[in-house]
């Protein structure tokens, strides 16, 4: 392809090749400070493509590809061809990774443990990440979280942070704005703005943390804590896991230690602030 | 049907995990997670290796559990490993 660039996010070392300049040049800016190592293989390929050559030209739009497709993706234009390569890159990760058990989760760590949290897309596991990313803890993932199915460590994937709508405003208002991406306005998951990691939690990104604390975050309503037992928390979890059917019994084995080992909770909050605190209260005991 | 007998899946092909109110059973041939209640562990664990009609469970299970009536048990039983079955979790003997 025309243009191409290499990137190591976590474990998994990305070639992403595309017709055009501009996704590359903007992958590129928001994973500059990530380590380089263009020696090793890649372990995902991901091709932004025209659809037929004058596409490129004329009323350009962006076919994602790559080792796994999802027939019939809609092609989105030139102008979010930086969410194109971002979606890309995760379906590669989600569909075709097998060393570690994917968790469809957040997670960041403190004193090498992990808070892992896991919910629906709009459940605010993202902003959670990202907020507490800047306080004192590490973020290891805005949207994947990686378990070692040998020995049920979590590892990071910390990918350029993906803020939607009222997040970018909240974390915008808080970071150095060379930390920011482009305004991707009105894509099919509304105004996206993406969020370079602290270099310190690119820098540990491949440090394993012991899962110490399962959190299902659900954004609005009252400020509450419920408990959840061992075997929603599996279920729930096996839902969250992109590759858990792939991965056959070492799927099973690291989900069922997961949830023996890691206290579970529901939490519902109202605001960040409030979110924040309910984590940190929980965490406080976890942490005991 | 109430005296058809069954097998349970030989012990080494079902990994079974309690987990709080569920448990989770992995079945290593067909690769499918199961998610069970009582007293589905607790029939797979009284039918062992033999061929077991629901009335030998029932028998079984009274033995092991403070059971009102193990002639009632016995249609619950068999609807029951009827599902089993259906899940791969039994066959018939």
């Amino acid at each position: 392809m025309r243009h191409s660039a290499r990137i190591a996010v976590g474990p998994v070392q990305f070639r992403i090749g595309s017709d055009w300049a501009g996704p590359v040049a903007a992958l590129e800016r928001l994973y500059a400070a990530y380590p380089q190592d263009d020696m090793r293989p890649a372990d995902a390929t991901v091709r932004l493509f025209a659809a037929r050559p004058w596409r490129r030209w004329l009323r350009p739009s962006v076919h994602i590809g790559g080792d796994f497709i999802v027939p019939g993706a809609l092609p989105l234009p030139l102008s979010m061809g930086l969410l194109a390569a971002e979606m890309g890159m995760n379906l590669q990760v989600a569909l075709g990774w097998r060393r570690h058990l994917l968790l469809h989760a957040s997670a960041v760590a403190r004193d090498g443990r992990a808070l892992i949290m896991s919910g629906e897309s709009g459940s605010g596991k993202s902003t959670l990440a990202a907020l507490l990313g800047e306080d004192d803890w590490r973020l290891m993932g805005d949207e994947f979280t990686l378990i070692d199915p040998a020995g049920g460590d979590a590892f990071a994937f910390p990918r350029a942070v993906s803020l939607k709508n009222e997040a970018i405003a909240e974390v915008a208002a808080r970071v150095d704005p060379a930390r920011l991406g482009p305004l991707l306005a009105g894509t099919p998951k509304g105004d996206i703005r993406h969020l370079i990691p602290r270099a310190d939690a690119v820098a540990a990104m491949h440090a394993p943390a012991r899962p110490a604390l399962l959190l299902f975050p659900r954004f609005g309503g009252a400020a509450g804590i419920e408990p959840m037992g061992e075997g929603e928390a599996f279920v729930r979890l096996t839902e969250a896991s992109t590759n858990y059917v792939a991965l056959g019994e070492a799927g099973f084995a690291a989900l069922t230690r997961m949830v023996r080992e890691t206290p579970a909770f529901g939490i519902t909050y109202p605001d960040s602030a409030a979110g924040i605190a309910l984590v940190e209260e929980l965490w406080a005991e976890a942490a005991r | 049907m109430a005296d058809r007998a069954y097998r349970a899946a030989p012990a080494d092909t079902l990994r079974i995990e309690p987990l709080g109110e569920l448990t989770a059973i992995f079945d290593r041939r067909s690769m499918q997670t199961h998610l069970v209640v009582s007293p589905v562990p607790e029939i797979l664990d009284a039918m062992g290796a033999d061929a077991c009609t629901p009335a030998h469970v029932a028998e079984r299970l009274a033995a092991l559990f403070d059971m009102e009536s193990a002639e009632e048990a016995q249609p619950i039983l068999a609807e029951r490993l009827s599902e089993l079955a259906a899940m791969g979790l039994v066959e018939r003997a």
